[in-house]
């Protein structure tokens, strides 16, 4: 499977793709096979069907909108690259990493990137902030039916209230940052 | 200062007076082994403790009887004496409870220096202390008397502490740790022991030590006692230093673990010792290890399945509250015997027990038995700490055990010391190969510096057979030696070095909801992520698990009602806010304005209360509960506006203006929760009315405010109708009751213009009917009752619709109402308005148009004398409807 797909996958698009995402080739061909084998219609991109076939994904509360997270706004369909790109958020951070200084160009798995794309899986209208609403969808997604709108309302203003150190109600991601992690670092 | 010294010299005195008589005439047999009458019964669980140290007192040296002749079997009694003197009668439980006394009080005067404490450690300090106690004994017995004895250890001392440890064991740091933990338990553990009795044996081969009589085996015997890091220690130090918690959870971890590796061990080659070198063979070896996994998988084993027991006990004991807690401690510790029975590991036994149980125990039982077993834990957790630390210091003060040998005890220390480092510098930098956060060099050298030994070790050196190994006594001596080496030696600099090294700290994090939230996020994110990038990782297994044990376990050994109730941002939800609620009471007594306070926290209590007992008896609520409750909802109603009231008063001057105001908003909300969430504990087994109750909900949140009244009506006015038109008659006897508690609430509260206030009550009215029963999911969404606007058309036809036989049921029920009023003594519209009612605002008030219906002569009947206490929602009422 994994020869097969390699030779799919010409050395030039995977020394771009190492390039810009920091995967090693063994990585990126493994992640190609996996690609190809979600890939149903095998035209070369992933559609929205394709990530809600996943059975896993149907039973994650925040799945429909991690497939969100894969497909550039207004489309609705994602190539290898992008798929790849998506996905180079989750590589861990190195060590020499994390020595180089950042006048490059910043990794898309930096700690930043990863937070940004946390704070879209909120943010839905795109404009930085987490408005109340926002928040109260996915908190509606992850808590089920056990806890009631009005309960969940005062988490979520609770919550607001916590980072908001601006007072404008919403959560901007410069808000959102100063929330420590705790495990947002972790993948493979 | 000088005080506590002089408080210290009257306890030593006071020991020696009570101390020493029984010395005098003690006896080597006045000691049975049964855990005689507790008299210091702090706790539930008195066996525990009260036999606690019992043979503390019993030495090792059998002394022979020292004649007394002032006891109690004396001769013939000549006359019927009034009092009389009975030492011996309670010896042994009085000089258990002394010392317990003794050693407590100890750390009471060591814990008020705190700046002594914050240099040195606590446990090194007890051990100091028991330096000078035992100098004392020794002076006054020329022996030493008291003496840690490996029974009293490891069954009274030992257990209480393990079950601590392992129910406190933040689970989720643990088991993504457990590779590296259970590296160094056990790799770590036989490479310490081998290395250092290999060592050592090498030394005495080439003649380091003089001539002493130890074989090979025997040293590896020493080197796995020597082993084991010790849990008691490791917390003692660890707990003031404040390291980070991933550091603390492998040191913690390992010491914990490695325990059991180490009794393991021990007594794998106490058996070698005991069969003789020559008869050791590659079979006996491998049985050695086999029976290695043997005894530790096994003992685990036996913790699990005594975990479940626990849950599966807890689920069951509502009616017996009061000893609930109980049940964990007797099931605990009978876990570490019955694995000390079946010769595997009691100390991974009740270690597991508490990590498996604590999760559904804290769920299963009522918040008080949760914090009564916390409490409890912590006291004989502490309490035998101490004790311990206290004993290791006395057992030293004994010249029968000190032989004196530079060369083994310098090695020993020496070897200990280094092969720890070089053990965890080597297993830390394998791990790093596979961690994704790396073990700095910083957390290797306090991971090698807080290899602390402790009482493990010592109990383990005094159970060695003096028959089979000639030097014990050096071997005791020099474990005593590596114990204070480390405890006192590296407790006291462990904390200079990690300021020095600059050790990550602990955060003093406080839970905060969006860190929670956010958290889930992440989880669910990598989750997805590993899902579609086809990789099964780490996050992928605690998804399975997470869903198995959701799926399954939670099922199983909790209560349905904890089970709803189970959910991990609510909870931190309602732990700020009760933490906020508390601070708030807190800041209110300090500024002086007690009074209302005070009401206002009994009220916090009462309604948690309230809300249990609600809730379970929600099924048959009576009317009598709906009323008292009412009664005293209408006391909260004016205490809340007085709090807002006097904190607008406080604005006025106070900067802590908008935190007030937030406050004072979370205590509002924390008030309203306790009903919420025994709407959701209730209506917990119906998952298809939640989703219908959400939705009905929020728009019954929407109107709530504005349209108080005519809420009131519908539930009266438009329900029965439309469930006469609609379903069989089954379902309107199952409605009565409910509509009829929501009658009393609300009727008790006619005046209420705190319209927070009423809402709330009309949400309690509303909570029965909510989750009562699935068969209302049928028409309640569409009907829309909560929100009688939406069907203006409907109501006034609510009156014809009635049928004879349910007009007189209402009729009934409006008097129930009326005598509700009359208790309550609120005013009431006059009846000319009453009339009119029917017309103008059917839609408004269910009473209304029921009073009309009501002849005047009956309703004025009803007026005049005070009506009984209203009937329970009784068969006559279901008759009726």
């Amino acid at each position: 499977m994994g020869s097969r797909a390699s030779t799919l996958l010409r050395e030039e698009e995977i020394e771009e793709i190492k390039k810009e995402t920091g995967f090693s080739h063994s990585q990126i061909t493994r992640l190609y096979s996996r690609f190809t084998s979600l890939d149903k219609g095998e035209n070369g991109t992933l559609s929205r069907e394709d990530f809600q076939r996943i059975p896993e994904l149907a039973i994650n509360p925040l799945g429909d909108r991690i497939i969100n997270a894969f497909f550039p706004e207004g489309e609705d369909q994602v190539n290898f690259r992008g798929f790849m790109r998506t996905l180079a958020h989750f590589r861990p951070i190195e060590d020499n990493e994390k020595n180089k200084n950042s006048s490059a160009s910043e990794p898309l798995n930096s700690r930043t990137n990863k937070l940004l794309f946390a704070f879209r899986l909120y943010d839905l209208d795109r404009d930085d902030k987490i408005s109340r609403d926002e928040l109260l969808q996915v908190l509606r997604m992850m808590v089920g039916v056990n806890i009631s709108d009005e309960q969940l309302g005062s988490i979520a203003d609770r919550t607001i209230q916590e980072a908001d150190t601006n007072g404008d109600n919403s959560i901007s991601f410069n808000e959102f940052i100063k929330v420590p992690p705790v495990d947002g670092e972790q993948d493979y | 200062m000088a005080a506590m010294r002089r408080l210290a010299l009257f306890v030593c005195v006071l020991l020696l007076v009570s101390g020493s008589p029984g010395l005098a005439s003690e006896t080597s047999d006045t000691e049975d082994n049964s855990p005689s009458s507790d008299d210091h019964g702090t706790s539930s669980d008195d066996h525990e403790i009260s036999s606690n140290s019992t043979h503390n007192t019993t030495g090792d040296t059998g002394q022979e009887d020292s004649g007394h002749g002032d006891g109690h079997e004396g001769g013939p009694i000549t006359t019927l004496p009034i009092v009389s003197w009975k030492w011996h009668h309670v010896t042994t439980p009085y000089l258990v409870a002394i010392w317990i006394l003794v050693a407590w009080m100890c750390k009471l005067v060591i814990e008020a220096n705190h700046h002594v404490t914050s240099v040195i450690p606590e446990s090194a300090l007890l051990i100091c202390v028991g330096f000078l106690f035992g100098g004392i004994i020794w002076g006054a017995d020329q022996k030493q008397t008291f003496s840690l004895t490996p029974t009293v250890f490891f069954f009274y001392l030992l257990p209480q502490i393990i079950l601590d440890a392992g129910y406190f064991m933040p689970n989720k740091l643990f088991f993504s740790n457990l590779g590296g933990i259970l590296i160094h338990a056990v790799i770590g553990t036989c490479w310490n022991a081998a290395s250092v009795g290999l060592s050592l044996w090498g030394c005495h081969q080439g003649g380091a030590m003089g001539d002493i009589d130890i074989g090979l085996l025997q040293y590896l015997l020493f080197g796995s006692l020597i082993a084991a890091v010790d849990p008691v220690a490791v917390i003692a130090v660890f707990e003031e230093v404040h390291v980070n918690e991933v550091l603390f959870i492998m040191v913690f971890g390992e010491s914990l673990l490695n325990d059991g590796v180490t009794v393991v061990l021990f007594n794998v080659f106490d058996a070698f010792v005991s069969l003789g070198g020559e008869k050791i063979n590659a079979v006996e070896i491998i049985k050695g290890i086999i029976s290695f996994f043997v005894v530790a998988f096994g003992g685990s084993l036996v913790g699990f399945v005594f975990g479940l027991l626990i849950s599966l006990l807890t689920r069951c004991t509502k009616n017996i509250q009061i000893i609930e807690a109980g049940f964990i401690f007797v099931l605990g510790y009978l876990s570490y015997l019955t694995a000390e029975m079946l010769s595997l590991s009691a100390i991974l036994s009740i270690a597991f027990c508490g990590i498996c149980c604590q999760k559904y125990i804290n769920a299963n039982m009522d918040e008080k038995s949760v914090i009564t077993v916390k409490y409890v834990m912590k006291v004989f957790a502490n309490g035998s700490e101490t004790i311990i630390f206290l004993f290791l210091g006395i057992s030293a003060i004994d010249k029968t055990i000190w032989v004196w040998n530079t060369g083994f005890i310098l090695l020993t220390v020496f070897f200990v010391f280094v092969y720890r480092c070089i053990g965890v510098f080597f297993l830390t930098w394998i791990q790093n190969k596979f961690r994704l956060v790396p073990l700095e060099v910083m957390d290797r050298i306090i991971m090698s510096y807080g290899g602390l030994r402790g009482a493990v070790a010592y109990g383990l050196a005094m159970m060695l057979d003096e028959n089979k190994i000639k030097e014990k006594n050096l071997m005791i001596g020099t474990t005593l030696i590596v114990v204070y080496f480390t405890v006192i030696l590296q407790g006291i600099t462990m904390k200079p070095l990690v300021t020095w090294l600059k050790v990550k700290r602990a955060s003093a994090n406080e839970i905060t909801l969006i860190e929670k939230v956010q958290n889930k996020v992440f989880d669910h994110m990598l989750v997805a992520i590993e899902d579609i990038s086809g990789q099964i990782g780490h996050n992928y297994m605690r998804d399975k698990w997470k869903h198995f044990e959701e799926k399954w376990m939670s099922w199983f050994l909790m209560k349905p009602s904890a089970r709803k109730k189970h959910d991990l941002v609510f909870d931190v939800f309602h732990q700020l806010n009760l933490k906020d609620a508390m601070n708030y009471v807190a800041e209110g007594e300090r500024r002086g304005s007690l009074e209302f306070i005070r009401n206002e926290t009994a009220f916090i209590d009462f309604k948690k209360k309230f809300a249990d007992e609600y809730s379970e008896a929600m099924p048959d609520i009576t009317v009598d509960m709906s009323d008292s409750y009412a009664a005293h909802s209408s006391m909260r109603r004016d205490t809340v506006p007085s709090i807002s009231l006097e904190l607008h008063d406080q604005n006025t001057n106070g900067l802590r203006e908008t935190e007030d105001i937030n406050t004072h908003h979370l205590l509002q909300q924390h008030l309203y929760k306790g009903r919420k969430q025994h709407r959701h504990k209730y209506s917990r087994s119906h998952f298809t009315v939640n989703q219908d109750e959400n939705e009905v909900q929020e728009i019954f949140q929407r109107t709530m405010r504005t349209r108080l009244e005519s809420f009131k009506s519908t539930k009266m006015g438009v329900a029965p109708p439309k469930t006469i038109t609609k379903h069989p008659k089954k379902d309107q006897q199952q409605k009565m009751p409910n509509g009829k508690s929501t009658d009393n609430g609300k009727y008790c509260h006619c005046d209420d213009d705190d319209f927070e206030f009423s809402g709330d009550d009309g949400a309690s009215g509303y909570d029965p009917s909510a989750g009562s029963f699935p068969m209302r999911v049928t028409y309640r969404p569409g009907a829309g009752i909560e929100n009688p606007v939406f069907m203006p058309d409907l109501d006034p036809m609510a009156p014809m619709q009635i049928p004879p036989w349910l007009a007189e049921a209402e009729l009934d029920s409006s008097t129930v109402a009326l005598s509700q009023r009359a208790q309550t003594g609120l005013p009431w519209t006059p009846s000319n308005l009453q009339r009119l009612a029917p017309l103008r605002i059917s839609t408004r008030s269910t009473d209304s148009f029921m009073m009309a219906d009501v002849p005047a002569s009956q309703r004025q009947d009803e007026h005049l004398p005070p009506p009984p206490p209203p009937p329970p929602p009784s068969d006559d009422d279901r008759g009726h409807l």
